[in-house]
């Protein structure tokens, strides 16, 4: 079973400052890492593949430097990697990145499954996996909490509609965004970074893709634009309760009470 | 023979502390009569929660007056019954007396009280740009019950133990008199260092009401490595050849599969890995990524040279929670992992570890026992579990005390000690004075009587 997973580069750390003037993220300086969802779709696809045979390939969209995404996914035992860098794909939306990635992955070879994280930690929106899969005409379930059996040409799957538990299958080929925690992704390994060579990684840029007409990518092929990003308010308010244990029950339960906690 | 508590000494407690924070015996928690391990019980006559250096001068005031005795209790998470009342009494509980008093950026030391939490004292230090190296597995644990133990941890390898990071102490004598022992400087040759003395004596000696701790800048990477071998003896002999190499890890710990699959079930969490039966964990740091990767580097091929199976690669947050979340439940996975327990902190030197490895395997199968255990094998210290599971009462007692006997025999025959970082307390007694002898525990018996010549402060621990 081939499988193709889609990952992003992403701030190493939470803590990345907002540029005032701007409302862009200020990543020049800081470490960055594999988005931390995309690890448990790269850990589903590797532990398919251990069961099914084949092998996984990844894909990311972002500057030259997203290699070491690629690579360290290869350390975690992915074959190979994609990078689809252009300048004419800068400034895309989710909607223009989900074409871009779409136009990649159609360069990339037949994939029964296309799996991506639940979201990224930087965007938090969560819409490029089924954006992608609209693109390549292919079915797509989100939020999957396992993957119980593949046979027939068909995945059999457990996914979460935030109230319902639903068990599905679905035909292949097909892309699934995979919830977090679902497995304990296994580690980068040091004996796989050693054998790294130039030929781990492949480029593809804007001359490679099918459609050619520049307004389809980057911030031009985007819906929506970004007036404005920042830092949500951080809530660090304390309240002491004194007295004793009665006393504190008793002030502590009229408290959750009027805040409608209880 | 010591007084019991009166209805008086309970008025006048209350007149120093508050009416709320005496408690008489039975309105006490069975949780003050034993601390995290159990196995010592004993219920205090009257439970007292202070929260100032002046409050605790005034309750050893009468307590030295009325001959009562006074234990004194952090969080109580100690595992050999060092805060247990044994002789009843007061229990004194600091955990009140949780406040951060000052950063004193320039000379890099904070100043806390007692009940300040190991991850309260960390945290802050972290958004202060500084590191608190001590780090002991149990970070609920108070700074009091850290300095009253000289606990340890795993960063111990390179920046060393609780004791390398007290720079003052504030205590209250036995007989209720303040003194500042040590002073803001990084240097002392002034005379006996009373405040090293104080530092390991798990509450005999006096009462720690106020500390100065060193800070040191904060390194701004740190890396793990999570290294599988096929067996512990290959895990646990790489370790003296990783020090050659001229790199100092920050923490080299040793685990096996056994216990990884424990912290598991305990979690209800997946390890990264656990394909094979032995790992050594490994972290790194500095302050640039190059030279944290060299270290890295250099130990990972050293390890591969050694007959590792990998070295796995532990750099994001998210996968150092994975691997060091595991490690920070090993305690209460063994524990729940069975009926009753009980633990071996033994200290040997960094090469004779695999050989007292050997040992508890040795004994685990003679006895028909499960023994897990793991450790900081960068520094000697074992923590080593003698599980009941499903021994009857008789069988668990010989059991215990003929594994034990051997074990601390064993340490002992390897030039070790009895414990590494947990403290003698009750529960380790007979085993440090079997291997210190008479002089020894004598010295120990003299400074005791100096500081405490009534016998008053936590009676009947470490040597006596």
């Amino acid at each position: 079973m081939n499988i193709l997973v889609c990952v992003k580069q992403v701030p190493g750390s939470n803590n990345v400052e907002v540029d005032p003037v701007t409302g862009v993220l200020k990543r020049n300086g800081i470490a960055s890492k594999i988005n931390p969802y995309d690890l448990y779709a790269i850990e589903t696809a590797l532990t398919l593949c251990e069961k099914f045979g084949g092998s996984v390939e990844c894909i990311t969209m972002g500057p030259p430097q997203a290699k070491a995404i690629i690579e360290e996914a290869v350390c975690m035992g992915a074959k190979y990697g994609t990078v689809l860098t252009d300048r004419k794909f800068a400034g895309a939306d989710v909607l223009a990145t989900a074409y871009t990635l779409s136009q990649g992955i159609k360069k990339c070879g037949d994939y029964e499954l296309i799996i991506c994280g639940k979201q990224t930690t930087d965007g938090d929106t969560a819409q490029v996996g089924a954006e992608v899969a609209e693109y390549l005409n292919i079915p797509n379930v989100s939020n999957v909490l396992s993957i119980d059996e593949v046979r027939d040409n068909r995945v059999f799957l457990t996914a979460s509609l935030d109230e319902k538990i639903v068990e599905l299958s679905v035909s292949l080929p097909c892309l699934i965004s995979v919830d977090g925690d679902i497995n304990t992704p296994r580690l980068p390994s040091y004996k796989i970074k050693k054998t790294l060579t130039d030929n781990t990684v492949k480029f593809l840029t804007f001359e490679d893709f099918d459609d050619q007409n520049p307004d389809n990518y980057g911030l031009t092929g985007s819906a929506t634009q970004v007036e404005r990003i920042f830092p949500p308010e951080k809530n660090t308010q304390k309240q002491n309760i004194d007295g004793n244990f009665a006393e504190q029950s008793q002030k502590l339960f009229e408290l959750l009470k009027s805040e409608k906690i209880i | 023979m010591y007084n019991k508590i009166t209805s008086e000494d309970i008025a006048l407690l209350k007149s120093i502390v508050g009416e709320n924070d005496v408690l008489s015996q039975e309105f006490i928690s069975p949780d003050y009569a034993h601390d995290e391990l159990g196995g010592i019980e004993k219920m205090p006559d009257a439970l007292v929660r202070v929260t100032s250096t002046e409050q605790i001068s005034a309750v050893m005031k009468l307590a030295y007056s009325r001959n009562i005795p006074v234990t004194v209790r952090g969080s109580g998470t100690g595992l050999v019954g060092a805060a247990v009342a044994v002789e009843g009494g007061i229990l004194l509980e600091t955990t009140k007396m949780n406040k951060i008093l000052a950063l004193d950026e320039s000379n890099c030391t904070v100043t806390v009280q007692p009940g300040v939490l190991l991850m309260e004292l960390a945290a802050f230090a972290e958004e202060n740009d500084f590191l608190y190296p001590p780090d002991p597995g149990e970070k609920s644990a108070t700074i009091g019950g850290n300095i009253s133990t000289n606990a340890g941890g795993m960063r111990a390898v390179k920046y060393g133990v609780t004791r390398d990071y007290v720079r003052s102490l504030t205590v209250v004598m036995p007989n209720g008199e303040i003194l500042t022992l040590g002073a803001t400087v990084a240097k002392n040759s002034s005379g006996y260092s009373l405040k090293d003395l104080v530092i390991g004596s798990e509450g005999t000696l006096c009462i720690i009401c106020e500390a100065v701790l060193k800070l040191i800048p904060l390194p701004k990477v740190s890396v793990s490595l999570l290294v599988p071998f096929k067996d512990m003896k290959s895990a646990i002999e790489s370790v003296p050849k990783i020090f050659r190499s001229k790199v100092i890890p920050t923490a080299i710990e040793y685990m096996s599969r056994d216990t990884i699959l424990f912290s598991e079930d305990y979690l209800g969490k997946k390890f990264p890995d656990t394909k094979n039966d032995a790992y050594i964990l490994l972290t790194f740091d500095g302050n640039t990524e190059a030279q944290v990767n060299e270290d890295m580097k250099t130990v990972a091929e050293l390890c591969l040279e050694l007959g590792a199976i990998d070295a796995y690669i532990v750099d994001t947050d998210e996968r150092k929670k994975s691997v060091w979340s595991a490690r920070g439940a090993f305690l209460e996975a063994i524990k729940a992992s069975t009926t009753e327990m009980d633990e071996c902190d033994v200290v040997v030197p960094v090469n004779k570890v695999d050989k007292f490895i050997k040992f508890t395997h040795y004994l685990a199968e003679k006895f028909g026992v499960r023994i897990p255990s793991f450790g900081h094998a960068g520094d000697g210290n074992l923590h080593v579990y003698i599980c009941r599971d499903e021994l009857n009462t008789e069988n668990w007692e010989r059991i215990l005390k003929e594994c034990f006997d051997l074990m601390y025999a064993k340490a002992e025959e390897l030039g070790g000690l009895v414990s590494g970082e947990h403290g003698i307390g009750y529960a380790k007694k007979d085993f440090l004075k079997r291997q210190y002898g008479e002089t020894p525990i004598a010295v120990m018996q003299g400074i005791k009587k100096v500081f405490d010549p009534k016998n008053i402060l936590n009676p009947n621990k470490i040597c006596f």
